[in-house]
């Protein structure tokens, strides 16, 4: 069972019990819904931006563990980060996920603990659902933004 | 392999012989895939309604055809011509005694219950829809038969109508009595929920219909593996089942219809074996069933399907029924009595389907966590996202049943949920 204790680390199971940020922002100026077909999932994620700053990022819907606890740690990581760190760090989340990357060679702080989805590829999905959301809405997409 | 009919066909004139008590050691013996561990546990395979494992049998039958009797059907005069063909035809009268069909040229061999369904939708029902006109289903349905018809309807300026669903997840019959208007021109409705695991009526309903003269499709994907069915006691117009469901090959699919309206329908797709002549001025179609059958089929399927149909007609499909039947009720009390857990789909009339959701746990990490102890099951909407929208969920975990499983492979689910539920403490 190591690599269930690598998936579900105690920061994401804490996570997705109490995710942070976890609200409907009044006011954004971008939004976008991603949407999981295979199971279902789906969140809405909310930006407040300041020029190209993310002054302020939240999100709601529903998911399994992996893809709340995803979405509430970006949340956290986003806040205050420019338009071209998040996309970079997108980036570096997927490599870590997709175990292109190892987690020592992304610098990727908190968000190493995902490290232990790369063994699951069925959860990728789950993992960059609200990163996949989050770019649909720096993009301005008006269609949900759909995993598959 | 010894079948029924050619037991009864002994010189001494015994009846049947005893029935064997339900040997399931011996049937998983059967199954060469059962046989393997995943991630290091014993495979505990719940997915049955997703799709089925195949017998040895079928698996060799689909082998013999290859090394020996492959060729084109239906036109070839040498002798490996002949032999498919004949495996072939031979598969259609398998397919009919297996619905109890009057006549074998009631079966058409289609890839799936879903390409069944939309042969009816762009045959039949586009031949007979007309503005206003409407298509009755239950909201029970799986997705395969929600959109041809909703394909349908939009083009004919046609109304989709559904009858709903009790929180038991049983028909509300009356609703859908109600719903049988002069507007409706077609019934279509599943035998067995595929996310629910509720058994309609389908016999009391296809009466309801025929007393307005509407005509009635079944969707057997879930039921022909489960339940006894015979469409000439249905009385259905038509019924369909796919093959891969029911211990057979993936592409090959049986669509029932009642012979004067399979006559009555234009030809589904164009092409070679369809026709009795081609010229550029005219068309003259094919009889029934080969009209329907556009082009060089799946051969393989139907023999394969055949090999599938006598496996499960030898074991005795009541025989089957009553196996999975405990096999429900066993995990029914045990798994409803874990803390937490809560049945979606209660009704009294059930099959094979056990559908779930864990307090404060998505399905998905269910599964993944099962996954991980060698059980697998089925996560996720179903293809039936709006019957999960009717119990305002995202999402179920599913266990399905079929004719090789166990009681103590349903003992290794409730462990397993046990083990989901330390992870997420």
């Amino acid at each position: 069972m190591a690599g269930l204790r690598d998936l579900y680390q105690e920061v994401i199971l804490e996570h997705s019990k109490v995710p942070r940020n976890y609200r409907e922002m009044t006011g954004a100026d971008h939004r976008a819904e991603g949407f999981n077909p295979l199971c279902g999932d789906r969140f809405t994620v909310f930006l407040h931006m300041d020029g190209d700053a993310i002054r302020d990022i939240s999100f709601q819907g529903s998911g399994c563990a992996i893809s709340k606890a995803s979405a509430s740690m970006m949340t956290q990581i986003l806040k205050g980060k420019s338009r071209s760190e998040a996309e970079k760090l997108f980036r570096k989340f997927h490599d870590l996920v997709t175990g292109r990357a190892h987690p020592s060679e992304t610098e990727m702080g908190k968000l190493a603990v995902f490290s232990g989805v790369s063994e699951f590829p069925a959860r990728v999905k789950c993992a960059t659902l609200a990163w996949h959301t989050l770019q649909a809405a720096l993009e301005g997409q008006q269609d949900a933004v759909s995993t598959e | 392999m010894t079948t029924l009919a050619n037991v009864s066909l002994d010189p001494a004139g015994s009846p049947l012989p005893q029935p064997r008590p339900y040997d399931v050691e011996r049937i998983r013996a059967d199954f060469p895939i059962l046989h393997q561990q995943v991630h290091g546990h014993p495979l505990v395979y719940l997915d049955n309604a997703a799709t089925t494992q195949k017998p040895r049998q079928v698996i060799d039958a689909l082998i013999r055809y290859y090394e020996c009797d492959n060729a084109n059907i239906h036109r070839g005069v040498h002798a490996l011509s002949q032999r498919a063909t004949d495996k072939y035809e031979q598969a259609r009268k398998t397919a009919q005694e297996f619905l109890g069909a009057e006549d074998c040229r009631e079966i058409i061999f289609v890839r799936s219950t879903t390409e069944a369904i939309n042969l009816v939708a762009q045959t039949y029902a586009r031949q007979n829809l007309r503005p206003g006109d409407e298509v009755l289903i239950t909201a029970m349905e799986h997705h395969s038969d929600i959109v041809p018809w909703q394909m349908i309807c939009e083009e004919k300026q046609a109304k989709l109508r559904v009858a709903p669903i009790n929180e038991a997840g049983e028909l509300c019959l009356d609703e859908f009595e109600r719903l049988l208007t002069g507007r409706t021109k077609l019934v279509a409705v599943a035998h067995l929920s595929n996310a629910l695991g509720t058994i309609n009526p389908v016999r009391q309903m296809i009466a309801m219909a025929h007393a307005k003269n509407i005509p009635v499709m079944v969707d057997g994907a879930q039921a022909a593996p489960r339940l006894p069915v015979n469409v000439r006691e249905l009385d259905c117009d038509f019924y369909a089942f796919s093959g891969h469901k029911i211990y057979g090959p993936t592409g090959i699919g049986v669509l029932y219809g009642k012979l004067a309206l399979l006559e009555s329908m234009p030809p589904y797709q164009g092409g070679g074996d369809m026709i009795s002549s081609v010229a550029f001025e005219r068309t003259v179609y094919n009889k029934v069933p080969h009209k329907f059958e556009a082009g060089t089929p799946d051969i393989s399927g139907p023999i394969g399907l055949k090999a599938a149909l006598d496996y499960v007609s030898r074991l005795g499909i009541e025989n089957i029924e009553r196996h999975e039947n405990q096999l429900l009720e066993y995990a029914t009390n045990r798994i409803s009595a874990m803390a937490g857990i809560k049945l979606i789909g209660t009704a009294k009339h059930k099959a094979g389907v056990l559908s779930f959701v864990m307090e404060g746990v998505h399905p998905h990490d269910i599964g993944t966590i099962l996954d991980q102890q060698g059980i697998a099951i089925r996560t996720g909407h179903h293809c039936a996202q709006p019957v999960m929208e009717r119990y305002g969920i995202p999402a179920t975990a599913r266990a399905s049943f079929g004719l090789y499983n166990t009681k103590e492979e349903i003992d290794a689910l409730a462990s397993g949920i046990q083990k989901v539920q330390e992870v997420f403490g």
